[in-house]
């Protein structure tokens, strides 16, 4: 158990420990995933003063070109992003080679979820002028397995609530089963089955659920 | 301090009478129909009351397809939200009859989630009581066991307010005890403890932390008010604060038990007693501010004096998806 008593042992995490694998998380993912824009952290300031820092981790208008033919490819979805370093903000052009192609921009969320004690990843989806996309046309950009998985279970997996913060409806994957993968993670890749330390955390988290909104992670993060 | 019958049964039949209009823009009738008198359960849900209402206005809508939803005021209601709580989160001075608009068109999908009727509601209902049941055990097991029949019989009693088939099924849910073990204990060893002036060994009492499932709807406004007619209306949901996090039971040197103040602070350190007092306290920059305030706190409809134990606020006044649900009116701290 480290000193802050930040990993609980099966597999869940504490508030202050998401803050720590949060930030490792948002490092690692910039210095290895190149083709991608990095993470933000929003700290939550909401109405007053809050002195231990909270906050989510945000990655926004993330563009996946879908052609109206066909859905999206299983493998790597056709991500484009072409952005520069900013402070403030990331600006995103996009190449539309095929006229008949529609860009989908997606942002997503990785928010604590104090109940379940993991993280939860919350996303939603919208075109261009801005306008919401339904679960059906979302579903399209989705990896087909992930597809399969949601047309078995209509309420348990991938879900529409609100926000926790910002008061408007996103979708949201369900965390049940999360600490159960996560301790199978922990307990596969040390010798000694120590838990994961926790700046792997979130890294071995979304190396999970990453794919099922068809977002990879390169294996240089899991080190 | 387990659950008294009757406060219970108090909480179950508490309600709400609502004056619903039928918004102008969907009145296609003359005369416009009048209001819509319904008693509406506290610990029900607005979205039930709905083949109640409908009948006053289903002649006077224009044509198309239904997409209900309310609003107060402006602000559109949240459907998963017990009716009782809006309330006492909206009206900072209890408005009633507590009057509602209600429209069958145009629903506001950019802010709301989608209601489709009672359905809806239910799943609302059993993913709460879930996440409550995950908080309580450590597991959602509980509800997962329970049959299909069991988990519908649940939320008809629910719906129908009826408290007698709800208690006859509880113990089929099996949902843990919650119980403020340190005040359990502290019962049992202060006798011996008063007469010999010895103070009760915190250490010894090595017990696992009880989590309480706790919803705080938290309403900051800038000014001190006198009365709570004085408070503003309310514009938008983004001047409410939302946390949906558990309270821990934590033991305190010298104190018997774990107050409902020691449950708010706990999840809003912002406003724990010491700093709450010191008002006009310098900044190391030398700017003054003052600390923000506790105005108000309302459950069940009862502005309670935070020095109850929170044990018996849990057990008496949650709702049947086992959460507490905490209105608070606060001053923000001013700069």
């Amino acid at each position: 158990m480290d000193s802050a008593g930040e990993v609980v042992n099966d597999g869940k995490i504490t508030l202050e420990g998401f803050t720590v694998a949060a930030r490792a998380f948002a490092d690692k993912w910039k210095r290895h995933n190149l083709s991608f824009p990095p993470w933000s952290w929003v700290p939550l300031i909401n109405r007053t003063m809050l002195k231990k820092e909270e906050g989510y981790l945000s990655l926004e208008k993330i563009i996946i070109l879908s052609s109206l033919e066909g859905s999206a490819e299983e493998e790597s979805l056709d991500v484009t992003a072409d952005w520069s370093e900013k402070e403030e903000s990331v600006d995103l052009t996009v190449l539309v080679q095929n006229v008949e192609d529609e860009a989908h921009y997606y942002d997503y969320h990785i928010v604590y979820s104090a109940s379940y004690m993991v993280p939860m990843l919350y996303f939603r989806g919208y075109s261009s002028d801005g306008k919401p996309l339904s679960l059906d046309v979302i579903k399209r950009d989705l990896p087909s397995s992930s597809v399969s998985l949601l047309l078995e279970s209509k309420w348990t997996f991938i879900t529409q609530e609100e926000h926790p913060y910002l008061n408007r409806p996103w979708f949201k994957l369900h965390p049940c089963g999360t600490e159960e993968w996560i301790k199978l993670l922990s307990e596969s890749s040390s010798s000694d089955g120590c838990q994961i330390p926790v700046e792997l955390y979130l890294v071995s988290w979304f190396s999970v659920v990453g794919q099922v909104v068809g977002l990879k992670i390169p294996r240089e993060m899991l080190i | 301090m387990a659950a008294n019958e009757e406060a219970v049964k108090y909480v179950w039949e508490g309600a709400i009478p609502l004056q619903i209009h039928l918004h102008k823009s969907e009145v296609a009738s003359h005369p416009a129909p009048p209001p819509a008198l319904v008693l509406a359960p506290r610990i029900g849900y607005l979205p039930l009351l709905v083949s109640l209402i409908k009948p006053y206005f289903k002649d006077s809508l224009p044509p198309g397809e239904d997409s209900i939803w309310f609003d107060y005021k402006g602000v559109p209601l949240k459907w998963y939200i017990p009716t009782g709580v809006l309330f006492d989160l909206l009206c900072a001075e209890p408005e009633r009859p507590w009057n509602l608009t209600i429209h069958f068109r145009g629903y506001p999908s950019n802010v709301l989630i989608p209601c489709e009727g009672e359905d809806s509601v239910k799943w609302n209902f059993v993913n709460s009581l879930k996440e409550a049941a995950y908080i309580i055990n450590g597991n959602c097991k509980n509800v997962m066991n329970m049959s299909q029949s069991d988990q519908e019989d649940l939320w008809t009693s629910v719906m129908n307010g009826d408290l007698d088939a709800y208690t006859r099924l509880l113990p089929k849910l099996k949902m843990g005890n919650i119980e403020d073990k340190f005040s359990r204990k502290a019962d049992l060893s202060s006798p011996k403890s008063r007469q010999g002036g010895t103070e009760i060994d915190v250490t010894e009492q090595v017990v696992k932390t009880a989590r309480i499932p706790v919803r705080l709807y938290v309403r900051s406004v800038n000014k001190d008010f006198e009365n709570l007619e004085d408070v503003p209306e309310i514009d938008t949901w983004d001047e409410i604060s939302y946390l949906n996090r558990p309270v821990e039971f934590l033991r305190e040197k010298g104190k018997c038990y774990f107050t409902l103040r020691d449950a708010i602070e706990s999840l809003l350190p912002e406003y724990s007693g010491d700093r709450a007092q010191t008002s006009g306290e310098e900044e190391a920059d030398g700017s003054q501010e003052t600390r923000g305030e506790i105005k108000l706190v309302r459950i069940q409809g009862i502005e309670l004096k935070l020095d109850i134990p929170f044990s018996w606020v849990v057990n008496n006044l949650m709702n049947p998806e086992f959460y507490l649900h905490i209105s608070v009116l606060v001053i923000g701290p001013q700069r």
